[in-house]
Order: structure tokens, then C-alpha cells, then sequence
């Protein structure tokens, strides 16, 4: 299922407003998620049933269907564990923010990258008949699909689509290549010493 | 080959996959808010930081600024953040500039003051204005905490390669215009995601004409553009500015590596994926009227019409809704509650000099509340050697301690309901700076001339 909020510039503020991220952790963020548009009032939990991710329609939504230069702003990768932990693992948003684009790939969250005009129909879509609004997001055939509508075909670079895919733990990987990587480093500080401190 | 070309290819190592290539990692920076928790993961997975002496951290990002200050903070939890940064950084065998530390400042402020970035270097930070620091010539960007740890690990970075934009600046900056309505003029005009996924390399007379302390303006509002980052080819002011701080090289390995950094330009007829050029010799000061860095007009202007707006309906009015505005309002008209000078954008040296100039022999109007707040431990004890603090305080501005501050909310100390602040900061997003506090950003010069009218003021009426 998916919410439409096709606002341009969501960015990782209101995602998750820095006063939402109480602890050096990655978890417990999803009740902070969207926390200035999802209560009433700041620093409450008063909910405001008019935000769109609070109508029980939407309750359980996997799909977040984004605008323009979604996911702005701050690096915090917080927005991306409160979007996870909260139940998302697809945003279709016509263009992504660099930063925010790799920390979902990195959380297991799908950034598809999408027309506006076809999000934009989606987005009717799944508001006109919310008991269709079972929308599919294939990363294998690169398709966004609605019950009724012919498949929208999104884009993604095809790094990041095997990372997805496989679910590869980057650092682990990224450990495993070290010896590459230190050969590398060795010859470089032997032409580039003054970059190489102690 | 563009310079940023150059900097790939030094950095990579073995061939691009996909589009994508592992990056040596030359410095890695970390902030006690989104450093903390990937030295925490790296810790408990057993992985043990590759290169101490290559990375630092510095606290910053909630710190408390008020004088006096110690770890505790106003942001809740905060607090913690500061001592698991601490203990986190000791453990790791890093160099940590802790919060009463000399050296603490803003990261962007700080790794140039000691010249911990230098000119063809990698440079990662889990921090989106790492771009700041491309201002020396240099390949700095911001990533998440995830990313941060692979680089802390390895040494080396997963990175998908950018598209180019060249935004060449021509002609010659008017007098009272400066690097921030630069970047606000080019911002507004192609609109917040008009850099999206490039590389950005800011040429022209315009900004080789810039000191360093402005290129680190230009640079750090590259990721408002949606960017990847931003860089200035290196030239004799950037080494100027870096010989002899702390981390450059000295003696012979300064010379050595001045021989290397000569080539750091794009090359005559190196090919670009975009290209953009912007004329300044009429620029005005410029300030936002909106929620979204593109929302920015000149200082003289009025609030635009939704047609001249650049924005889409629904931002256009939200922005509206939110920032109490409509459609025509002169913004010389709209009164303020609060100033603030500070944040990684403009809280230098420099800045705090022309804010100064402007603030000298004046008071901030009845009911303004007023804040400046240095970049770095260091530019305080400049600007205080030379008597600038003197200057603000007489004129009804608080002198802090440095750090981010009230550049944003972090559930602390924030800038009143509804009120109106003008900013020398980066980002005028809705409760960036506080619970419906209504941001207008501009430069330091204009923030302080509308702290003395009590209302939006162009800064060169004062000066002039």
C-alpha cells in the first residue's frame, strides 16, 4: 500500500525534526517520524488526523510516493531509520537528494526515481479508490504497478539496485576488499606523503 | 579533464563498476551528533578505525554556546551525545577537539583553519555542508553515518560518480553583494534541486575574485542546490591561506606537494555534462521570503507573485501560509523578532568583520532579540583580539561561545514561536530554527542591518 506526499522539497527535517533524535542510536526513531506534520503541537503526540500518514486508509504503508528532491537538507540518515522502522521500504519521488538517496540504499529502503507526472497520476490513483490502492513496486523489472494503470517503468543506477536486491552489507563487503585497498594507500602515500599524518 | 575528473582518478582505486568506483578516503570528520553513532556501530561489530591519524571530530552541533559552558546542553539527551562522542573518540585513538578545546569549532570551519583539508584531497563527513570544504580545491562531501563507517573502516568510500555542472560566475560583484547572495541568486534561478546529482565547480572572475573565507560561503550552499558537492580550483590565494596552519605540509613536502597542486585545474576545453553562467555586476543582496533556500529574491524586492515564484503551488502556498506572508509585501517592510550571525555558512573571520562594520555605533532596535555566535574557538579569540566582540555587544548582540547553535532545532534553545528571525544561516526550511520560528536567510551584513531597523534592511544604505 502507499501514501501519497507529493510535496517538492520534503527534507530530512521534517522527515525527522532534529529534537526527535534523543539517543546515539539508529533505532527508536519511528514514533519521531514526520513529528512536525504528524502532531499537533510540537513536542507532543497529540495526533492530527488531517496528515495524510494518519488516516487509517493508510495505516500500514509500505510505498511512499514523494516529490521533487525528496529527502533535502541535513545528511542525518536518522530520516531513513525512522522511514524504515516506521514500515517503508519504497519511496517513489521524481528526483532524491545525493545523501538521502544513498542512505536508503544503504537501509534497505528503495529509492525509485520516477516522472512527476506519473507519480502524480499514482497519486490519484491510490486517493481516488483506497480499497485499490495495492500498489506494487518491482525491482527487478524496474516497475511501478496500480491495479488498473499500465506499469510505470522507474530508474535506478544498477549499483545500487544489487545492493538492494542481494540485501549486501556494505561494510562487511567493503571489509573483505581491504587488502585492495591498502596496496592502493601504500603506493599513494609514497607519491602523495603530505596527505598521510603520523 | 574537469579538476573534479582529476580528483576521481587519483582516488580510485581499480575500475569504475556500474558507474560506481571505491574512493581512497584522504580525511574523515565527525560531529558528536551523526559522528557518535557510527563510531558506536564500528565499535560493536569489532571493526577498529583504519587510520586514526586521518580522522577528527570536533562537537559542534550541540554543544551549548552560552558562555561558561560545559557539557551539558539545552537539546534532551544531549548531554549523552557529548560523553559517547568522548569516550567513542578515545577509544577509537582519534583527534577529538572537545567542547572547552581550543580547537573546537564548526567542522567546516575548523578543518581548513588548520589545514586538515588541502587542495586535491578526498574528504568525507557525515554532514551535508562537508561541501564547504571543496573551496580549497578538494573533493568533500557529505554522507551518512552508514557510509562513515565503511570509510572509517577501510579508509576508502563506495562511490557513485556524479555528473558535472560548471556555474561560472562573470563580471564584478558590486560593492555590499557578497558570496552568500551569490549562491542565493543561483539557487533561486534553477531552483533547489538545479544541481541535483552533480558535481558543481564554481569559475569565473567572480569567484576567483572571492577571498577563501567567501569561496567557503559559495561552497557550503551547494547542497542546498541538490548537489553532490561543489569545489574551486585551487589558486595562489588558496595557498596563501593554507601555508603554515597546523596539518599543511612544511618544508620540503610543501614544496613537493605544491608541485602536484598546480595541476589542479579543468583543463581548457575539458567537457562539462551542464553549464551554467551567471552575470553579478547588477547583483543585489538577496534574502529568502519562503521555506526553501530557491525562495529568495533581492532585498529590495517584494514577496513574488506565485507566477514569478519559481515554486509549485502547493510549496508556494504552504510557504506562504507558514511564513505569514502575501503575494507583494515589500520585504523592508516585514518586522523582525530575532537576528542571528552564525552556522557553518558565515560565522568567519570576515563575516563577523562586515556585520560588525555595519552594527558600529548603532543598537539593535527595542525587542530584537540578537545572537552572534563564531564558527571556531579560534575566529572568537581573532575577533575578540580585534575588539569585535566589543562591537556587537554594544550594539545589543550576544557574543557566544562557538558551534552550530540555533542554526537549527534540536529540541533546546530555539528562536520564539512564529517569530521572525533573520539568518546568516543555511537552511530556512519550516522549524528549522525552532516551533514555527519563520527563517529568513541573508547575509551577515543584512542580518545585522535588519537587527538595527528592526525590520528587513538592505545592509548598504547603513555602510554607504
Amino acid at each position: 500500500m502507499a501514501v501519497p506526499l507529493v510535496r517538492a522539497n520534503v527534507d530530512t527535517d521534517a522527515i525527522i525534526p532534529s529534537r526527535e533524535i534523543k539517543t546515539v542510536s539508529k533505532t527508536g526513531l519511528a514514533e519521531g517520524l514526520f513529528a512536525g506534520w504528524r502532531y499537533r503541537g510540537i513536542g507532543t503526540r497529540d495526533v492530527d488526523p488531517n496528515f495524510i500518514l494518519n488516516k487509517p486508509q493508510y495505516a500500514g504503508a509500505r510505498i511512499l510516493l514523494g516529490g521533487e528532491n525528496f529527502g533535502c537538507g541535513s545528511s542525518r540518515e536518522h530520516a531513513v531509520w525512522a522511514l524504515h522502522e516506521y514500515g517503508f521500504r519504497a519511496i517513489v519521488a521524481p528526483s532524491f537528494a545525493p545523501i538521502f538517496f544513498g542512505n536508503c540504499v544503504r537501509n534497505g529502503v528503495l529509492p525509485a526515481t520516477l516522472a512527476r507526472e506519473s507519480v502524480v497520476q499514482l497519486a490519484s490513483a491510490v486517493e481516488a479508490v483506497p480499497a485499490r490502492n495495492l500498489l506494487t513496486v518491482n525491482l527487478e523489472r524496474l516497475e511501478v504497478s496500480a491495479p488498473g494503470l499500465p506499469p510505470y517503468g522507474f530508474t535506478i543506477d544498477p549499483e545500487s539496485r544489487e545492493m538492494l536486491l542481494q540485501g549486501l552489507d556494505a561494510l562487511a563487503l567493503a571489509v573483505q576488499c581491504r587488502p585492495v585497498i591498502e596496496a592502493f594507500l601504500a603506493r599513494d602515500r609514497s607519491e602523495r606523503p603530505w596527505v598521510y599524518l603520523g | 579533464m574537469t579538476l573534479f575528473e582529476k580528483i576521481w582518478r587519483q582516488h580510485r582505486i581499480g575500475e569504475e563498476r556500474n558507474g560506481t568506483a571505491v574512493l581512497a578516503v584522504d580525511r574523515i570528520f565527525l560531529h558528536e551528533r551523526t559522528g557518535s553513532v557510527a563510531l558506536k556501530t564500528l565499535r560493536s561489530r569489532g571493526y577498529p578505525v583504519c587510520d586514526p591519524a586521518r580522522v577528527f571530530c570536533t562537537m559542534d552541533h550541540i554543544v551549548d554556546t552560552r558562555p561558561g559552558r560545559g557539557d551539558d546542553c539545552s537539546t534532551p539527551g544531549g548531554h549523552q551525545f557529548i560523553l559517547e562522542t568522548r569516550e567513542s573518540a578515545r577509544a577509537a585513538g582519534i583527534t577529538l577537539f572537545d567542547v572547552n578545546d581550543p580547537d573546537q569549532g564548526i567542522v567546516h570551519v575548523v578543518s581548513p583553519e588548520l589545514g586538515i583539508v588541502l587542495p586535491g584531497t578526498t574528504v568525507v563527513c557525515p554532514d551535508s555542508h562537508t561541501c564547504t570544504q571543496g573551496a580549497v580545491g578538494s573533493l568533500a562531501w557529505g554522507i551518512g553515518s552508514t557510509e562513515g563507517e565503511e570509510a572509517l573502516a577501510t579508509g576508502a568510500l563506495r562511490v557513485r560518480k556524479p555528473r558535472t555542472l560548471r556555474a561560472t560566475f562573470d563580471g564584478q560583484i558590486p560593492a555590499g553583494v557578497g558570496a552568500k547572495d551569490l549562491s542565493l541568486a543561483l539557487i533561486s534561478r534553477y531552483g533547489s534541486a538545479g544541481g541535483n546529482g552533480c558535481v558543481v565547480e564554481y569559475a569565473g572572475a567572480a569567484v576567483r575574485g572571492l577571498e577563501m573565507e567567501a569561496r567557503f560561503t559559495l561552497c557550503n550552499m551547494t547542497t542546498e542546490f541538490s548537489a553532490v558537492t561543489g569545489l574551486i580550483a585551487p589558486d595562489e590565494k588558496t595557498f596563501a591561506y593554507l601555508q603554515g596552519r597546523r596539518y599543511a605540509p612544511r618544508g620540503q613536502e610543501w614544496s613537493r606537494a605544491m608541485g602536484s597542486w598546480g595541476s589542479l585545474i579543468t583543463d581548457a576545453g575539458a567537457v562539462f555534462d551542464r553549464e551554467i553562467t551567471i552575470e553579478v555586476t547588477h547583483m543585489a543582496p538577496m534574502v529568502t521570503w519562503g521555506t526553501n533556500p530557491s525562495h529568495a529574491v533581492p532585498v529590495t524586492e517584494v514577496v513574488p507573485a506565485f507566477e514569478n515564484s519559481g515554486a509549485t503551488r502547493e510549496a508556494y502556498d504552504r510557504a506562504l501560509s507558514y511564513m505569514a506572508l502575501k503575494s507583494g509585501v515589500r520585504l523592508t517592510e516585514l518586522k523582525i523578532d530575532a537576528a542571528f550571525i552564525g552556522s557553518c555558512t558565515n560565522s568567519r573571520l570576515s563575516d563577523l568583520r562586515r556585520a560588525a562594520r555595519v552594527l558600529a555605533g548603532r543598537h539593535v532596535a527595542p525587542g530584537v532579540t540578537a545572537v552572534c555566535v563564531p564558527g571556531s574557538s579560534a575566529v572568537r579569540r581573532m575577533a575578540e583580539a580585534e575588539g569585535l566582540d566589543r562591537v556587537f555587544s554594544a550594539a545589543g548582540f550576544e557574543w557566544r561561545e562557538s558551534g552550530c547553535s540555533m542554526c537549527f532545532h534540536a529540541g533546546g534553545e530555539s528562536f520564539g514561536y512564529q517569530h521572525r528571525v533573520v539568518s546568516s544561516t543555511n537552511r530556512n526550511f519550516e522549524n528549522r530554527q525552532g516551533p514555527g520560528t519563520r527563517t529568513h536567510i541573508a547575509s551577515p551584513e543584512t542580518v545585522a542591518a535588519s537587527a538595527i531597523a528592526g525590520h528587513i534592511a538592505d545592509a548598504r544604505s547603513l555602510v554607504n
